[in-house]
C-alpha cells in the first residue's frame, strides 16, 4: 500500500497530509517540465490507461504529458458515442482491463461514482479525472499548488467558489481538499446552481458576486455550461455575466489584490471578462502548468514512488 | 384436504384484540375453531408450535412480481413463493409489467399464473390509465370484474390532475382505493436519491421531499372533492405525514403504507454508491424515519408494505445514476420491521401484526387479515426468537437486489397457510 492507498477517487477521503504530500511531491516535478529533454525514468514499463466516457481535451493532455514525462507506456481510450449503455460498459470494460493486467487507469465518466465503481473492480490503480458532479481531485490538487505557490501558504486564505457549484465535481473537490488544508470556503452563484446543504460543509454562501470580491483573495471562477441556461436553472447567459459575471470593473473596486482562477475551458464573456482572463489578476495559466506537475506526482506516488525519492526521480536515478 | 390443528401457540389476532396461547384448526380451507384445547377432528394433521406466534397471514398491498414481461427477474410463482416464505398469504401485484396490466384479460392472467402456482394469493391491481400513459382510463369495470382489487399507476405516477379526479370519481362505483405513487414529475426528474447533504457529498442529483409533498397533498384535496378513497404508497417524508395526519383528522378517505426500508434505512444507505439503496421513493433522513414510525404507532399510517421491487443482478451492477430504482421486500419484510420495531417500542407484538395482516387487508377489501371463525385459513406461524443472517442466495424470489445482505434480523416464518394448505415450511428443509 502506497502513502495514497490503491487509488486516488477524490479528497474527501484523504487525509491532509496525505494533500500535503501530493502538494510537496509536485514540487521537484515542476522542474522536469522546464527542461530540453522533458522525461524521467520513474514509471518506465508501467502500462496506464487513459478512460474518457467523457470529451475532455485539457486534462487527458496533461494526464498524457505527466505519464510520458515519467516514462509509463500509455493507450488513449476515447468510449464517448458507444451504443452501448454506460452501465454496462463500464462493467465490461472493467472486466476488460483486468484481463490485460494494465497498471494504472485514468478514467473521467459521465456518472457520479463511475472511478470508485471500477476502483472497486480491477485490481490496477485508479485515477479519477473527473466522475460526473463527484469529484476531479488532481484539478483541485493543482489549484491548491497554485494558491500555494502565489499566496506561500493555504491556510488561513479565503477562496471563493464562484458559478456553478450544484453540477460542478470541481467545486466539490476543491471544496474538500480547501476545507483540510485550513482555508475558509465561500460559494457564490445563483441560488439555482448551488447544491443544498452547502452551508453544513462549513462553507459561507455568498449572494452577491461584490461581497464574494470584497472577502476573498482567492476567486475561482467555474465554466458556466450552456446546458444549465437551456434547463432553465437561469434566465440567459447574457443576464448571468451581468449579475455574476467577474469583470474588471468589479475586482478594480475590490479593497485588495484579488486572485483569479479557472479551471478551463472559459467561456469569456460569460462568467468571466477577458480583461480579467488575460490580466494581472489571472494565474489561469500557471494552473495549466502545474497540473502536469500535480499529475506526475499522483501517478508517481500510486505507483509506489517513495516521496523522498521524488527528488532523485527526477534527477534521473535508476529505480 | 385434511384439517389441520396448529396446537398450543400463542395466538395474535389483531382483529379481535386476541392474545393468549391457544390452538387453531383450519378446515375445508377456512378458520374452523380458535380457542384453548381445540380437539383435532379424525385425520387432522397436528403441528405443535408451542413457543410460536400464529397470526392472520401477513398480506402485502404493494408488490412488483415482473410477470408479464421480466420473467428474468421474477414471475408471478416465484413472487408468491418468496411471499410465502416471509410470511404472506396474499400479496397485490403492481400493474407496471409488460405489456401493462390495464385490461380484463391481463388481470385475469395474473389471477390464472398465482393459481396455478398454488403460493400465497395474489390479488392484481390494475392500471389507472391504458398503458399506465397517464391519459385515458383503463377499463376499471372489466378489470374488477376479473379480479382487480385496487388500480394504480405505480411505477410512472398520475402525473395529471384531472385523470387523478376522474378515477378517484369513477372508482367510487366499484368501491376500490386509487393507489398513488405520489411524485410531482418535474421536481424529481433525473434524481437518483434523497436530496440533500448526501447526496451533494456524492454529486448526485436529488429527488426533494416536496415533489412527494406536492402530490399528497393534491391527492388528499381530490379525495375530499370526489369522495373516493386514495391509498398513498410508500410514503417517505415528514412533511408527507404531517399532510396525512390532518387529512385524517377531518374524516377523509386517506390510506397510507410505509415499507420497512423506510423505517429502518437513511440516505447514509447510499453513500459508496451503494445501488441496493436506490429506490424510489429515496431513503430520507433520520427525521423522516423517526415521523414515520411514529405514524405508524398512532396509525396515521394505516400499514406496511414492502414494494418488492426486484431487478437483475446486472441492472444493479452499474454506476448510481444507471442502476435502476427498487429493493426485493418480501422476504427481509417482517424481519426487518420486527427488528426495527417491536424491541424497541415502537409497536408491540400484535399491533405490528395489526399493520402487516389486519390492515392492509381491510383497507383494500380483502379477505383475510382475520382469524375469526368462517375466514379464510391464511394463517403464519411466525418464530420471533428466530435470528439470522440475510443471505440473498436464499431467496425464494428470483432477485437478490436488496440493502439488508449481511443484516442480522429477528423474526421469521416457520410455516405459512394457504387455505388450510402449507404452503411454506421453514422446517421441511425443502422451504430453505
Amino acid at each position: 500500500m502506497t502513502a495514497l492507498g490503491k487509488d486516488l477517487i477524490g479528497l474527501e477521503t484523504l487525509a491532509p497530509e496525505q494533500i500535503r504530500l501530493l502538494l510537496d511531491t509536485a514540487e521537484p516535478f515542476k522542474e522536469v517540465s522546464e527542461r530540453p529533454i522533458k522525461k524521467v525514468p520513474a514509471l518506465r514499463g508501467k502500462t496506464i490507461v487513459n478512460l474518457f466516457f467523457e470529451a475532455s481535451t485539457r486534462t487527458r493532455i496533461s494526464f498524457e504529458f505527466a505519464e510520458k514525462r515519467l516514462s509509463a507506456d500509455t493507450v488513449n481510450v476515447a468510449a464517448t458515442g458507444s451504443s452501448v449503455s454506460k452501465g454496462e460498459t463500464l462493467v465490461d470494460t472493467a472486466k476488460n482491463l483486468e484481463a490485460m493486467r494494465i497498471d494504472m487507469v485514468v478514467i473521467r465518466h459521465g456518472a457520479s461514482g463511475a472511478a470508485q465503481f471500477l476502483a472497486r473492480r480491477i485490481a490496477s490503480n485508479v485515477i479519477n479525472a473527473g466522475d460526473g458532479k463527484h469529484e476531479h481531485p488532481t484539478q483541485a490538487l493543482l489549484d491548491l499548488l497554485t494558491i500555494r505557490d502565489k499566496l506561500g501558504r493555504i491556510e488561513g486564505t479565503k477562496v471563493c467558489l464562484v458559478g456553478d457549484i450544484l453540477h460542478s465535481r470541481v467545486a466539490r473537490s476543491n471544496l474538500w481538499g480547501l476545507t483540510k488544508l485550513g482555508a475558509q470556503v465561500a460559494v457564490c452563484g445563483p441560488r439555482t446552481l448551488l447544491p443544498r446543504g452547502i452551508e453544513e460543509l462549513g462553507v459561507t454562501v455568498f449572494r452577491r458576486i461584490e461581497d464574494a470580491i470584497a472577502w476573498a483573495d482567492v476567486l475561482n471562477v467555474l465554466r458556466l455550461q450552456l446546458e444549465r441556461m437551456e434547463a432553465g436553472f437561469i434566465p440567459s447567459l447574457r443576464e448571468y455575466y451581468r449579475v455574476f459575471g467577474v469583470t474588471a470593473e468589479r475586482l478594480e473596486r475590490a479593497p485588495k489584490e484579488l486572485l483569479v482562477m479557472h479551471p478551463g475551458p472559459m467561456n469569456r464573456g460569460v462568467e468571466i471578462d477577458s480583461r480579467v482572463a488575460d490580466g494581472a489578476h489571472s494565474v489561469i495559466l500557471d494552473q495549466v502548468t502545474n497540473g502536469v506537475a500535480v499529475r506526475m506526482a499522483v501517478l508517481y506516488l500510486l505507483a509506489g514512488g517513495k516521496p523522498e525519492l521524488a527528488d532523485a526521480a527526477k534527477r534521473g536515478a535508476p529505480d | 384436504m385434511r384439517p389441520l390443528l396448529l396446537r398450543g401457540g400463542r395466538v395474535i389476532d389483531p382483529s379481535r384484540g386476541y392474545d393468549q396461547t391457544a390452538d387453531v384448526l383450519i378446515d375445508d380451507g377456512k378458520i374452523a375453531a380458535v380457542g384453548a384445547g381445540v380437539g383435532a377432528p379424525d385425520g387432522a394433521e397436528v403441528r405443535d408450535v408451542a413457543g410460536r406466534i400464529v397470526a392472520p397471514g401477513l398480506v402485502d398491498v404493494h408488490v412488483h412480481l415482473r410477470e408479464p414481461g421480466n420473467e428474468d427477474e421474477e414471475t408471478v410463482a416465484t413472487g408468491a413463493r418468496a411471499a410465502a416464505a416471509g410470511g404472506f398469504t396474499a400479496v397485490c401485484a403492481m400493474p407496471n409489467t409488460d405489456p401493462v396490466t390495464d385490461n380484463q384479460a391481463a388481470v385475469g392472467f395474473i389471477v390464472r399464473q398465482s393459481v396455478r402456482a398454488g403460493f400465497a394469493r395474489v390479488y392484481p391491481i390494475g392500471a389507472v390509465s391504458v398503458g399506465q400513459r397517464g391519459e385515458r382510463l383503463a377499463e376499471m369495470g372489466e378489470m374488477v370484474g376479473a379480479g382487480a382489487v385496487a388500480v394504480s399507476d405505480d411505477g410512472r405516477p398520475v402525473a395529471s390532475g384531472h385523470l387523478m379526479r376522474t378515477v378517484l370519481e369513477y372508482a367510487r362505483t366499484f368501491d376500490i382505493p386509487v393507489a398513488d405513487h405520489c411524485e410531482e414529475p418535474t421536481l424529481a426528474a433525473g434524481g437518483a436519491m434523497h436530496e440533500g447533504l448526501v447526496a451533494t457529498r456524492l454529486g448526485l442529483k436529488g429527488i426533494p421531499a416536496a415533489a412527494e409533498e406536492i402530490m399528497v397533498a393534491r391527492d388528499i384535496v381530490l379525495a375530499e372533492l370526489t369522495g373516493g378513497h386514495v391509498h398513498l404508497c410508500h410514503l417517505s417524508t415528514r412533511g408527507a405525514v404531517d399532510l396525512l395526519r390532518r387529512a385524517k383528522e377531518r374524516g377523509l378517505r386517506v390510506t397510507a403504507e410505509v415499507t420497512p426500508h423506510h423505517l429502518a434505512l437513511t440516505d447514509h444507505a447510499c453513500e459508496d454508491y451503494d445501488t441496493h439503496a436506490k429506490m424510489n421513493p429515496p431513503l430520507r433522513e433520520a427525521a423522516d424515519v423517526a415521523a414515520l414510525r411514529a405514524a405508524l404507532k398512532d396509525g396515521a399510517i394505516d400499514c406496511i408494505a414492502s414494494d418488492h421491487a426486484p431487478h437483475a443482478y446486472d441492472e444493479k451492477e452499474a454506476a448510481f445514476d444507471d442502476a435502476p430504482f427498487g429493493i426485493v421486500g418480501l422476504e427481509t419484510a417482517f424481519a426487518v420491521a420486527y427488528s426495527e420495531l417491536v424491541p424497541g417500542g415502537v409497536l408491540s407484538l400484535p399491533e405490528l401484526l395489526r399493520r402487516m395482516s389486519t390492515e392492509p387487508a381491510r383497507i383494500f377489501g380483502l379477505p383475510g387479515g382475520t382469524l375469526a371463525p368462517g375466514a379464510p385459513g391464511d394463517v403464519c406461524v411466525l418464530d420471533v426468537s428466530d435470528v439470522w443472517i440475510v443471505d440473498p442466495t436464499r431467496f425464494h424470489s428470483k432477485s437478490r437486489n436488496t440493502p439488508f445482505a449481511g443484516r442480522t434480523v429477528t423474526g421469521r416464518a416457520a410455516l405459512t397457510v394457504v387455505a388450510g394448505k402449507v404452503v411454506h415450511d421453514a422446517g421441511a428443509g425443502a422451504g430453505r
